[in-house]
């Protein structure tokens, strides 16, 4: 089993436009292990989003380093599949030809065609081959564009809000079918999202996050064991526990807006 | 149902009437006459051509779920470009209400089609062989300098100020210079063909893949593709309705560089057809010269069309312009 993510003293600080200096992350360290469902989770401005980008190698940090089995990240690469809140599916292409993109830019479609359709049927979109993203919902795009990011065999599945565009009914759904491949394909997912309820759902461990220093307030192993009821006390009690973290870490910077 | 029966009368109406009125009024004798009755036999060509057309598209698409327009659609239409014709008609050689000169009649307009046609297709073989050259030119060159402009900062550096002081001259200011640069009025008007197209095609080829969502790329990246990768499956085909948007505009004022380039210097081609006939006072044949460029340019803008609505197929239920 492969996908170990180590952050160490990771920084990582913005010029905006007026030139000034953000912090985005201020010395993050945290250590994600093989085959498990994180989920960083905080208001916005925590840099969770950031820390993906860096694990996807779609940002430098900069200061620390970020290493996926010991090795160090610096560029992206089909190893950490990534799935936006849009689903980004090329307009141009079908499902088909989307979810085989990977295949075809490393050459390696002819030998692993058969993959396509085995991905696209673990999706649930056998039938939909064809069709082009404007033509179907937003779940199915996203279940699309989850299908593009796993088809490489991706040791990390990094997850920026994948469901946070959809309605509640299929949210719900797309909940179970996102643990339901993770088993199937025992990898290290990390999940950024805003929903608490969510985050206690599907997680291992559940990473808490404040923003102004931007920091990990708090780490969260979550030992209920799947499938999780959402009444059950345990769960509760999680779920009020982050909310309580997450105040804290909300009032204590609320000072700023009030001057 | 009851178009079905209205339309297609109210077509041979109006071409029985434009018949009737061609035959049976004598022409004013202040016209020239025609060789044949040209108009007289043409009209019955169009409503056998119109019903042919009407009827195979019926049976083609008669087993199609797709919504459609009647089959007869077009019927009224047809019937009023004929009322227009016979309009037109009576105005010139029935009663020469018209400046006989300026305005000749139909059947020699439409006779000078038929016995100049030799040199007609001379003319048009000649201006489409300048066309071709001009825009495939100007196409490739925008487009490559497009790509380049739009993905690399160095290009970009190089190349945009070149196209935003050379751009918006109009091509055919560049005629007196081009006419000594070049060694014959054949590549002079190609060369300003091409660079009419050339404007259009780098701006919106440019512009087009620098507004490709960022996100595209960064999927394909995360994909394991590389920058050539980048470009040409994710940049180029994203930027596609961009870049035939300024193919179209480009092509437009070819078309304008053509008659321009061919009225000065030029030996054959349209242009040169039509601006020589002026000046020998032939309007029939000006106005003959005028119905095979808008048929020829018509002909190019809907071959383009086709191949938009092929490239573009994904864009169907999008965006349309």
């Amino acid at each position: 089993m492969v996908g170990e993510i180590v952050f160490e003293n990771v920084k990582k600080s913005f010029i905006r436009v007026d030139g000034e200096r953000v912090d985005a992350l201020n010395g993050v360290d945290l250590t994600i292990e093989q085959g498990d469902m994180v989920c960083l989770i905080g208001p916005s401005g925590c840099g969770k989003s950031t820390m993906l980008r860096l694990l996807a190698g779609l940002d430098k940090p900069t200061e620390g380093t970020v290493y996926i089995d010991g090795e160090k990240i610096t560029k992206p690469n089909y190893d950490r599949g990534l799935v936006f809140q849009e689903h980004n599916l090329f307009p141009w292409l079908n499902i088909y030809e989307n979810v085989a993109f990977g295949l075809k830019t490393r050459h390696i479609f002819k030998e692993k065609k058969e993959t396509v359709d085995e991905y696209i049927e673990l999706v649930g979109l056998k039938g939909f081959e064809k069709s082009f993203p404007h033509q179907l919902s937003g779940g199915m795009c996203q279940r699309a564009s989850l299908a593009r990011a796993l088809i490489g065999h991706p040791k990390a599945l990094l997850l920026d809000e994948p469901l946070g565009a959809l309605d509640a009914f299929t949210r719900m759904n797309m909940q179970d079918e996102l643990l339901r491949i993770k088993h199937e394909k025992n990898m290290t997912m990390v999940m950024v999202t805003h929903d608490v309820d969510e985050a206690v759902y599907l997680s291992d461990k559940i990473v808490v996050m404040s923003p102004r220093p931007a920091k990990i307030e708090k780490v969260l192993t979550v030992t209920l064991s799947q499938p999780r009821d959402r009444n059950n006390p345990e769960f509760i009690r999680l779920r009020s526990e982050i909310l309580k973290i997450l105040d804290f870490a909300g009032k204590e910077h609320e000072i700023e807006y009030n001057i | 149902m009851k178009k079905t029966i209205i339309y297609p009368l109210l077509l041979i109406l109006s071409a029985a009437a434009a018949e009737v009125i061609a035959l049976a009024v004598p022409d004013s004798p202040k016209h020239q006459a025609a060789a044949h009755p040209y108009f007289a036999w043409l009209l019955p060509a169009i409503v056998i051509v119109y019903f042919a057309v009407a009827i195979i598209g019926y049976f083609r698409h008669r087993n199609s779920a797709a919504p459609r327009e009647g089959t007869f659609y077009r019927a009224p239409f047809v019937a009023g470009v004929i009322l227009f014709l016979n309009v037109l008609n009576i105005l010139t050689a029935k009663t020469a209400v018209l400046p006989t000169l300026y305005f000749p009649t139909l059947d020699r307009v439409f006779g000078t089609l038929f016995e100049d046609h030799q040199l007609i297709l001379k003319c048009v073989g000649y201006s489409s062989g300048i066309l071709l050259a001009g825009v495939v030119g100007g196409l490739v060159i925008g487009f490559l300098m497009g790509v380049g402009v739009g993905f690399s900062k160095h290009i970009s550096y190089w190349i945009n100020p070149l196209v935003r002081i050379l751009g918006p001259i109009p091509s055919t200011a560049w005629i007196p210079i081009v006419l000594i640069a070049f060694p014959t009025a054949r590549s002079a008007s190609a060369f300003i063909i091409g660079l009419s197209v050339w404007f259009p095609t780098v701006v919106l080829t440019s512009s087009g893949i620098s507004n490709v969502k960022n996100s595209y790329f960064e999927v394909a990246s995360t994909l394991g593709s590389n920058t050539f990768q980048r470009i040409v499956k994710v940049g180029i085909p994203a930027a596609m309705p961009s870049i035939f948007l300024g193919l179209f505009n480009g092509i437009c004022s070819s078309f304008v560089a053509l008659m321009t380039a061919e009225m000065i210097g030029a030996k054959y081609g349209m242009g040169w057809y039509v601006n020589w006939q002026k000046e020998m006072m032939a309007y029939a044949n000006v106005y003959a010269g005028l119905i095979v460029i808008a048929v020829l340019f018509f002909l190019v803008i809907t071959i383009l069309f086709k191949i938009r609505d092929r490239v573009l197929a994904w864009q169907k239920g999008v965006i349309k312009w």
